[in-house]
């Protein structure tokens, strides 16, 4: 299983390495989503700071839906076939793409948090905290990203329903993400050490959407 | 009967397979053995390429009996598909990746999970494969996007030959091809056959895919209307219901001649005049 999923996500992170669709466009509109928050909120610099966590997984969140898509458009209906019939453990495949998903998001997440600093100008008080709530947060988003992207991949309307069944999915992920920077960056009320259930909260969406799409990839996989 | 299954590569007796509600197989009854080439021919609608995708796991049958390569296909049609090597209509490439690329991914996809493939022979195999089919040079590095359809075939072609599965399922596979790859594509099914693989090829070239045939099965509406062998003793040849077939070619003045069988039976020479063919 291990072996397939380190297969799949050489072969998903080698086409992006190709296409450059998430460095060249989710990336920007994560940025573009940043600064258009900003002008929102105006110029005032308290509004922003405290703004910072929520806006930062919103954007996180919306790039989650266009790298999903690109995942599952990756395997047109052609190569869906060729993949079927690779024989690759589906288990493994769920893990390969979930993986190389949660690479782009963490090179997109690096992307988004210098542009946070820049543009917020927040003050990082626990840079373990903000890594860690990153980390879970990315796996779990790209988890069960990747298993709605699998349960929409066959529909003609996946483009429409992807966001539709995805976000309220993910809703965890932006309430305790939220509420883990807040407190890793000492802004919205959040203070050192209270970040901590909202990490764990973090830790148990991902170990639930990892756990749940190796069971369930492959029926899902034969249904589309 | 044991005897017949443990010998056969595909069992099918009175499978049924449904692509929606519409019975795509109706209850086809065929056994293929070891090293025989089928060739699947009918109209369109008829059920061909519906029976390779059943054989190779893509289809479910809902009814009947189905034995792949050992694997009861009502029970997992998962298994299987490490085994099958299957040339659908389309190639089912990776754009973004290089012909190389796609090739050495199909290759050891098919051979990870429990099987240790070495780098080395998977490179040699996928050399190999490139190589015989005229994929060499410049055209390794090119992204399987850009080649032409016909080089799209070839390299989706190559992934069945590097895998060197036990049973080959070949959808139109002359299709697309020029005359060379045709004659390369002869020439590994000959090959793969008598190295024991199971060949089953779905056409509508009779001409092309006849000369591979050990046996042409014909299906109408889902089911195998006829079955019967391929060559005949004299020569000559027959078409699906067992008729006599002469083959005549124009040398392009009024006369034509008899170009198969060689051994043709006694005939007056016809000529070819105003208002069609004259024999006298």
């Amino acid at each position: 299983m291990w072996r397939d999923g380190a297969l799949v996500a050489g072969k998903d992170l080698r086409i992006e390495a190709r296409s450059r669709v998430v460095l060249n466009q989710v990336a920007p509109f994560g940025l573009v989503v940043l600064v258009l928050f900003a002008f929102a909120l105006g110029p005032s610099p308290a509004p922003l700071t405290n703004a910072a966590p929520g806006l930062f997984w919103v954007s996180v969140l919306f790039a989650t839906v266009l790298a999903v898509q690109r995942s599952v458009a990756v395997e047109s209906s052609e190569a869906r076939d060729g993949l079927r019939l690779s024989g690759l453990d589906p288990a493994g495949v769920f893990l390969g793409k979930t993986l190389a998903v949660a690479a782009e998001l963490a090179a997109l997440e690096v992307i988004l948090a210098v542009g946070v600093v820049l543009f917020y100008g927040v003050v990082v008080h626990s840079l373990w905290a903000l890594v860690a709530a990153c980390v879970a947060g990315t796996l779990g988003l790209a988890a069960a990203g990747t298993l709605y992207g699998a349960l929409a991949g066959g529909l003609r309307v996946r483009e429409t329903l992807l966001p539709f069944l995805l976000l309220p999915v993910v809703a965890p992920v932006l309430v305790a993400g939220t509420r883990a920077w807040q407190s890793a960056l000492g802004s919205g009320g959040g203070t050192g050490g209270s970040g901590d259930p909202w990490l764990r909260l973090l830790c148990v969406f991902a170990a639930v959407y990892l756990a749940l799409g190796v069971v369930i990839f492959g029926p899902l996989q034969e249904a589309s | 009967m044991w005897a017949l299954v443990m010998a056969s590569a595909v069992l099918l007796r009175a499978a049924v397979a449904l692509a929606g509600r519409f019975p795509a197989l109706a209850g086809v009854d065929l056994v293929v053995a070891p090293g025989e080439v089928v060739v699947l021919e009918g109209p369109n609608g008829a059920g061909k390429t519906s029976l390779l995708r059943a054989c190779a796991g893509l289809l479910p049958i809902t009814a009947g009996d189905a034995e792949v390569l050992g694997f009861d296909l009502r029970r997992d049609r998962v298994g299987v598909r490490r085994e099958v090597g299957f040339l659908g209509h389309d190639a089912a490439l990776y754009d973004d990746l290089t012909v190389v690329e796609n090739v050495r991914f199909a290759v050891r996809a098919g051979a990870a999970g429990g099987r240790r493939a070495r780098a080395a022979s998977v490179e040699a195999g996928v050399d190999a494969a490139l190589e015989r089919l005229g994929l060499i040079g410049r055209l390794r590095r090119t992204p399987a996007g850009r080649l032409s359809a016909g080089q799209r075939r070839r390299v989706a072609l190559a992934v069945v030959v590097a895998r060197r599965p036990a049973l080959w399922l070949l959808d139109e596979p002359h299709a697309a091809f020029d005359a060379g790859a045709r004659a390369v594509l002869d020439d590994v099914v000959r090959e793969a056959a008598a190295a024991g693989a199971a060949v089953i090829l779905a056409s509508h070239e009779p001409h092309a895919s006849s000369p591979l045939a050990d046996r042409i099965v014909s299906m109408v509406g889902g089911r195998v209307s006829a079955d019967h062998p391929a060559a005949r003793s004299d020569g000559g040849a027959s078409d699906a219901l067992g008729n006599d077939t002469l083959e005549i070619g124009a040398s392009g003045g009024d006369e034509v001649s008899v170009l198969s069988p060689t051994a043709a039976p006694t005939m007056v020479a016809p000529t070819l005049g105003s208002g069609g063919l004259h024999v006298a």
